[in-house]
């Protein structure tokens, strides 16, 4: 039996500790992992915890992260609970297992401290990871602080381990922003919290020899096709279990997540979309704004996959003039996010206006300054009728402005 | 409980039933033989995972698997962390008294051609082999990537042609020598290494009997001909491996503990390993005049390194 673990009504956590704190909370059996920074400390503090008598399970220390969430195919196939963290490279190296991954249906959890991917190198955070991990087939969700780090990442296994469900999860927190800053966090108690997340009940388990499992078959045209579309359907299918695993979270802690979280949108004229720590400060900048009489709200991202269009479309239907922040080298196209979000927008009647914002890249500072910035060409958007600006643009770039593709003016 | 004594081949082979025939491989190719020589050497549980390659995408091809346990196939590099990984949970859950039947013998085993093991997969290896995963490393060598049509891998030896090592005009085929695995990875401290023949069947029941009862990562690199590639009838698969051992190409020893090395078969007539190349269309080329000097390399490699090998048991170092 586990060692009893103090906790305090109200910690001071990073969000690399919270997220950790989860991971005993949950039981997790095996954690197989490789460090990078910034998300080195989630599965050292595992260790940590395991080498303390703090939990009972398995800290497999391997030699990259490619082999890290290979083991974690192996050991949740096995039949228990297991997670891992990673970052940027590390993110990367493990691309093509985290299809393998969700392939086969496994509900691992992986705590993602997002950051920038090289070249150059660099170790502060942006989403440049996510992003490259959105067409994976996981369920991808971002907290927007400490709190939401750990708050999520027990949500993530009740999500991913429902058996209408059985997908792999992901849960995002910025690079330092979240990770390395200290902040106010309120656990649940480890009964509490064991409870909610429950025992696992797996499906297909190798460990079961009265029914042998073969897991990772081959497809080709005859069946290939029909698998994805099944896991595809699974991800959408998995809409409903996450609202509801939600509801049940505040419920025992009364902190309540949705999958799209709209601030101040009720009347709203102008919005910026954005995922990850930019929420909260474009949340500052809106309620500033308001006290002007600029009737600004921001509509938060908080489960990237599925995407959640019908609910960005409903949430932004009423506004003239919309801001989306994608903070990723967007590759010589749109930013991935704002292409999302404009596609939601455009089977609506009234259309609203989509200026594209790259913005934060490497870990550059987002202040509120900047998104009063972009919330005023939204202003001025809307009242002119159309976009004033080009259609996109980097913010906050040293010298002189980076903006593509010119708005044509009727 | 695994078996301990083997009669007859009769028996042996018709022991137990975990893999069925109904697969795909080339009628005549070894990789089977190995496997169900694996199989019938054990009664335990069994939890295989296996890396890409020809056995993966012959035994698993949806709806249908040939696989009576459990049996997992993740990636071309990888099968050794899932095994380890897979092993991991089974010790997290034996302390948690989560397993459905604690008390039966489960033995995990990974299998990879040359190409995954001595390749791309080596460092996936190397790192489960240092953690001291409980688990059977098992490599099919037929010296090549057949599933991909036959490239040459660093397992593939000098003199043969191979799609991406061809010889020709100007070339007699791959030019470096095979890289020694077996000595590689008795390297790691491995209790357990060996290299087997399937030809030699109760050497190989024996060994794979060791290594599943030796606690942690034990290592078997087999010979494992491929007529396709190798270019010999199908019906030739064992008369090729007896050559193959008979010639001293594959000697077959264990290395216990990355020391203790044991000569497992003596060939009561050594044979050349003219005899041995000449039976296969991948080495026709050398018996060209030009090329004749390969052929005395290949043999001046296989004297010395079987020196060596008894040398080493003799020293007992
Ligand atoms: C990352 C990756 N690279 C390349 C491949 C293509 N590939 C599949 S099997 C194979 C060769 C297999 O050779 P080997 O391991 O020797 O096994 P054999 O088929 O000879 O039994 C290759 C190159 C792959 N599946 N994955
Ligand atoms: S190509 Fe060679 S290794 Fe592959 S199935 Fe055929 S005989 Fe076996």
């Amino acid at each position: 039996m586990a060692e009893k673990f103090d906790l305090q009504e109200r910690e001071v956590w990073d969000g690399n500790y919270a997220a950790s704190q989860a991971l005993r909370q949950a039981r997790v059996d095996v954690v197989a992992a490789y460090p990078i920074t910034p998300s080195t400390p989630i599965v050292e503090n595992y260790g940590a915890y395991v080498a303390n008598g703090y939990i009972d399970g398995e800290f497999v220390m391997v030699e990259s992260e490619h082999a890290a969430m290979s083991a974690c195919v192996g050991a949740s196939a096995a039949g228990g609970r297991v997670s891992t963290a990673t970052s940027s490279q590390g993110f990367a190296l493990m691309v093509e297992v985290l299809y393998q991954a969700s392939g086969m249906r496994l509900p691992i959890v992986l705590n993602v401290v997002n950051r920038a991917l090289a070249s150059p190198l660099n170790v502060r955070g942006d989403h440049s990871d996510m992003y490259l991990g959105r067409d994976s087939g996981w369920i991808q969700m971002g907290a927007f602080n400490s709190q939401e780090a750990y708050d999520l990442a027990l949500c993530a296994f009740k999500i991913g381990e429902n058996h209408s469900v059985r997908l792999p999860v992901m849960v995002h927190q910025d690079g330092f922003i979240t990770s390395h800053t200290a902040q106010n966090v309120y656990p649940l108690s480890d009964e509490v919290a064991y409870n909610f997340v429950g025992d696992i009940d797996p499906v297909d388990d190798m460990l079961d020899f009265s029914r042998p499992v073969t897991y990772g078959a081959q497809t080709e045209e005859d069946w290939h096709f029909e698998h994805k579309a099944k896991q595809h359907k699974a991800l959408m299918d998995a809409r409903p279990v996450i609202d509801e695993v939600f509801e049940e979270f505040e419920k025992i802690s009364g902190r309540k997540y949705k999958r799209v979280e709209s601030y101040m949108m009720d009347d709203a004229e102008i919005a910026i979309v954005a995922l990850g720590t930019t929420v909260e400060t474009a949340r500052v900048a809106a309620t500033e704004l308001r006290e002007e009489g600029i009737k600004a709200g921001v509509v938060a991202i908080r489960v990237f996959r599925p995407f959640p269009l019908d609910q960005v479309r409903d949430a932004l239907e009423n506004v003239k003039s919309v801001a989306v922040l994608d903070r990723s080298a967007p590759g010589g196209a749109m930013g991935a996010f704002f292409n999302e979000v404009s596609a939601a927008l455009y089977s609506t009647a009234s259309r609203p206006l989509v200026t594209n914002y790259i913005y934060g890249l490497g870990g550059r500072d987002f202040a509120v300054s900047e998104a009063k910035r972009i919330f005023m060409e939204q202003k001025a958007n809307a009242d002119a009728g159309h976009i004033t600006t080009d259609i996109q643009q980097f913010s906050g770039l040293r010298g002189p402005h980076l903006g593509f593709f010119q708005t044509k003016r009727s | 409980m695994a078996i301990t004594s083997i009669k007859n081949l009769k028996e042996f082979s018709t022991n137990n039933d975990r893999f069925e025939g109904a697969h795909t491989l080339c009628p005549g190719c070894a990789h089977s033989m190995i496997v169900r020589e694996l199989m019938n050497c054990t009664d335990d549980n069994l939890v295989i995972t296996t890396n890409t390659g020809c056995l993966e995408v012959s035994t698993a091809v949806y709806p249908f698997t040939s696989w009576d346990t459990s049996w997992m196939h993740i990636g071309f590099e990888n099968a050794a962390s899932a095994a380890g990984g897979a092993e991991a949970m089974y010790k997290a859950r034996k302390k948690k008294g989560t397993l459905k039947d604690p008390d039966s013998p489960v033995k995990f085993v990974a299998f990879g051609g040359d190409g995954s093991t001595f390749d791309i997969g080596f460092q996936w290896l190397s790192g489960a082999f240092e953690r001291g995963h409980d688990f059977t490393y098992i490599c099919l060598d037929n010296e090549n990537y057949a599933n991909t049509g036959g490239q040459r891998s660093s397992a593939t030896p000098i003199g043969a042609t191979t799609s991406t090592a061809q010889a020709g005009t100007h070339s007699y085929g791959k030019k470096e020598k095979k890289k020694d695995i077996v000595a590689i990875m008795a390297a790691h401290g491995a209790p357990y290494v060996a290299q087997l023949a399937p030809n030699k069947w109760k050497s190989m029941a024996k060994g794979f009997q060791k290594a599943l009862e030796t606690e942690g990562p034990c290592f078997i690199n087999t010979v494992s001909p491929c007529c396709t590639e190798w270019r010999f009838d199908p019906k030739d698969t064992i008369n090729i491996t007896d050559l193959a051992t008979d010639s001293l190409m594959f000697p077959i020893y264990e290395i216990i503990d990355g020391h203790e090395l044991n000569i497992l078969y003596r060939p009561k007539n050594v044979i050349s390993v003219e005899d041995y190349l000449g039976a296969q269309g991948r080495y026709k080329h050398l018996f060209k005049p030009e090329y004749r000097h390969v052929i005395d390399e290949i043999q001046k490699g296989v004297d010395e390194y079987w020196e060596m090998l008894q040398r080493r048991e003799e020293a007992r170092v």
